[in-house]
């Protein structure tokens, strides 16, 4: 049985047992199978597929979003430490989503999508900013030319929230929440919000695995094996900016996702772009259930925001992939 | 195959490629050249598409390079750029696998047996099976450019580009890699366009050769008309030599290093021989650049010492290099500095003298037994088997002597020899004329390569005269003291 194999099956292992966790576990214990039990009590019922089966499914929508884009954005710019969250992009999401919320603004024809898709604008333009910013310091685009990029547009996207905030009347809260990075009281038409784009941008992604394989070894080299790179590119950053925008527009900033699954796919299961992108889509959701779990169990009943989970792992793996590459020598 | 017409190109709009223009045909091996910086990582950007040329047009079997799609490109054209880093780790094989990208379509582009074939067959060209399923990163240098080279051959198509190949290689991989790309042209007709920074390599494995200098093609052609001398002097301003290679009809060059004072001048002089109950020997202090016809180190080559051996009549030379060479290395001479020569006379009879002239002095030693003694002219009356009894010439110059002065050297000295004899009336026993020599005569010429430039060496010249003169003079007492020793007087 290949690597890749034992991946998948352990993966989906995996997110079956954190769906089971992430729905049974809670203030109140309820058994799994009241998701199929028809005579299962009515208040368990309700706590399942009001509550905790809409969070279960919308972590698992952001982390398996936020993970695919990561992988994705580390293959394109051959950065293994590219991420929504380092590169800005979630800041940018963000931006997009406050405006949205800011203003009132609500696009007739888009309807409950309206807040996705500016969600989206904002992570699209912020991440062509950020690449063409990084190209103009340094045209090798190293390592950490990018991450500096990064930390420059999220610092100055974040005073541009922060005033947004200050500005704000009576929709701060909302905002307040919803940046702290949560997907708790969201509800199905979160999920629903989410699903269209999760499913667009996980697509476009998916279709470009080979690409991705080929853009490892550079864009020249890419383009001499046949790849159109310039189209491809664009696939690829459409495609994983729409999965940023929209897990900014259904629960925040939450860091570090992009990063430390397509890692640990890789350590474990190789670097061949065909599986860690299927791979790393499944491990995301997972680690978010979990880190979701977590969040809402670990100070009980208070809950903590499941970006301070995702950081608290997160940063350290940062740090610790930093290291070995420059030990490494490597980029 | 390949048409390059008027090609311009460069990076913001400052042209690094000017107007360059050739052919490949089916087949062919091209090999371009040039100093760094001359722009042939940049021509060959533009015609492998890369870089956005200004003007002019790549044809592809008669087609714009730009008509075609990436993938239809990438069928027709493999390229190999030089070695660059990434940051993630495939296995060999996978990396291989790329190179079947351009033949894969369909949403789940299934892997044929087919992508399989070729995947196998590059592997084992670049002889990287063993590697296959290891790390790219953790392989060294030279396996990784081997693997993207299998990765090039896997695209299989009709033109493959390639940039200092050989880079990172040793030797035998530069050879292997070169023989693999040369029998693709020659056996599957593929088309080759190689840039090389190893001028001897692009020269001895390219059918043509393009050499460029600053942005432009200074000369296309094959290689005797591009590695010539002054040419390859003036683009890449260094001083060279080109000398034929040893086995194929290919030029190649020697750099010639502009350190001046890399050894002081010396004299050589009668006091360097030294003659002892078995052996004449010449030692010099430094190397001498030599020409003869030795038992040992014959040919051209630098050496510092000369031995003359004396064997006895009845020593057994079907052995003779093996057993010489044992003999010299078990008297400590070493075998890469000592050229050895043989002989059946006794070597208190080798006559050694010195003529001074204008340019500097040559030294001429004789041993002479003519005993074999051979007319030329009636050699193919009589069947004769070599044997001892040899007359060995040295010629030993303080000059710098060009390499015809070298062969000129040694016609002159023949020439003195063949007089001696006549003069001493040395008749060949089996047809009873006057000998021209014996049957296994030997000559040596070396110089110091220092003092006066020597261009000739012919009778007119000064160091002919002495040649001719020395040569006669020691030939004569040679072959006198000898019939005084087989008491024929």
């Amino acid at each position: 049985m290949s690597k890749a194999m034992i991946g998948y099956i352990l993966s989906i292992a995996a997110l079956l047992v954190a769906i089971w966790l992430g729905v049974s576990v809670g203030s109140v214990k309820v058994p799994i199978s009241t998701l199929w039990d028809t005579g299962a009590d009515a208040i368990a019922s309700n706590i399942v597929w009001k509550i905790r089966m809409p969070r279960v499914v919308l972590a698992g929508l952001v982390g398996a979003s936020l993970a695919i884009a990561g992988a994705a954005f580390q293959g394109l710019l051959k950065n293994p430490l590219a991420d929504p969250y380092t590169l800005g992009v979630s800041s940018g999401a963000s931006v997009g989503a406050v405006t949205t919320l800011f203003f009132g603004i609500s696009v007739p024809f888009l309807g409950i999508f309206t807040l996705p898709v500016f969600s989206m604008i904002g992570a699209l333009v912020t991440m062509f900013l950020v690449i063409s910013f990084a190209k103009l310091v340094d045209r090798a685009m190293k390592m950490e030319t990018i991450i500096l990029t990064g930390i420059i547009f999220s610092s100055f996207l974040g005073s541009v929230i922060s005033l947004m905030i200050a500005l704000t009347g009576e929709e701060l809260r909302q905002i307040i929440s919803w940046l702290l990075g949560s997907v708790s009281m969201r509800g199905w038409s979160f999920v629903q919000m989410a699903f269209p784009f999760v499913l667009i941008g996980t697509l476009l992604l998916w279709l470009n695995r080979r690409e991705l394989n080929a853009m490892l070894f550079g864009e020249e080299r890419a383009q001499h094996l046949g790849v159109n790179v310039k189209k491809r590119k664009m696939m690829i950053l459409i495609g994983g900016s729409m999965l940023t925008g929209t897990a900014v527009a259904v629960s925040g900033t939450i860091g570090f996702v992009g990063l430390v699954v397509p890692h640990m796919t890789r350590l474990l299961f190789g670097s061949d772009n065909r599986h860690v992108l299927p791979l790393s889509f499944i491990n995301g959701a997972a680690l978010l259930i979990i880190c979701d779990l977590v969040s809402r169990t670990i100070i009980a009943p208070t809950e903590l925001p499941i970006g301070v989970i995702t950081a608290f792992i997160g940063a350290p793996v940062f740090a610790f992939i930093f290291f070995r590459q420059r030990k490494k020598g490597g980029i | 195959m390949l048409q390059v017409e008027n090609v311009s190109g460069g990076y913001n709009r400052q042209l690094i490629v000017k107007n360059v223009s050739f052919h490949v045909e089916k087949g062919e091996m091209l090999g371009i050249l040039g100093p760094n910086g001359s722009g042939k990582s940049t021509l060959l950007k533009v015609i492998s598409g890369i870089l956005h040329k200004e003007s002019g047009d790549v044809l592809i079997d008669g087609k714009s390079l730009h008509a075609y799609s990436s993938k239809e490109l990438a069928k027709k054209m493999a390229v190999l750029p030089q070695l660059h880093s990434h940051a993630f780790s495939h296995t060999v094989r996978d990396t291989i696998a790329l190179g079947r990208y351009p033949h894969q379509s369909g949403l789940f582009a299934s892997w044929s047996n087919k992508d399989e074939a070729a995947v196998n067959l590059a592997m084992k060209q670049m002889g990287i099976e063993k590697y296959e399923h290891h790390m790219l990163d953790l392989l060294s240098g030279g396996e990784q450019q081997r693997v993207f080279v299998a990765q090039a051959l896997a695209q299989q198509a009709p033109i493959l580009l390639l940039d200092e190949p050989t880079n990172h290689l040793d030797i035998a991989h530069q050879k292997q890699l070169l023989d693999t790309i040369k029998t693709q042209a020659n056996e599957n007709g593929m088309t080759i366009i190689s840039i090389f920074h190893d001028i001897n390599l692009a020269s001895l494995y390219c059918d043509r050769l393009l050499l460029m200098d600053q942005g432009e093609v200074k000369v296309i052609g094959e290689p005797h008309e591009v590695v010539m001398k002054e040419q390859i002097e003036t683009v890449y301003k260094a001083r060279i030599s080109t000398n034929p290679h040893p086995e194929r009809p290919k030029p190649q060059i020697t750099i010639l290093p502009d350190i001046k004072e890399w050894r002081e001048e010396k004299l050589i002089t009668i006091e360097n021989f030294q003659v002892t109950e078995e052996l004449v020997v010449f030692q010099a202090e430094h190397q001498l650049k030599t020409w003869s016809s030795a038992v040992i180190n014959a040919g051209t080559g630098w050496y510092r010492t000369f031995v003359n051996r004396r064997v006895d009549a009845h020593y057994n030379i079907d052995n003779a290099q093996t057993e010489m060479q044992q003999f010299l290395t078990n008297r400590g001479y070493s075998e890469t500095e000592t050229v050895g020569m043989m002989t059946a006379v006794y070597t208190k009879d080798a006559v050694i003298k010195q003529y001074d002239g204008d340019f500097g002095s040559v030294i001429i030693m004789v041993t002479a037994g003519v005993g074999n003694a051979v007319d030329v002219a009636k050699a193919y009356e009589v069947e004769a088997m070599p044997a001892i009894g040899t007359i060995n010439t040295w010629i030993i110059i303080n000059g710098e002597l060009a390499e015809e002065a070298f062969i000129q050297a040694v016609i002159t000295a023949t020439e003195a020899k063949t007089k001696a004899l006549a003069y001493e009336q040395v008749k060949d026993p089996r047809t009873g004329t006057i000998a021209t020599g014996t049957s296994t005569d030997s000559v040596l010429v070396a110089a110091t390569q220092q003092g006066a430039h020597i261009p000739y060496a012919g009778p007119i010249t000064e160091v002919g005269k002495k040649i001719g003169l020395g040569v006669y003079e020691c030939t004569v007492e040679a072959i006198q003291t000898y019939k005084k020793a087989k008491g024929w007087e």
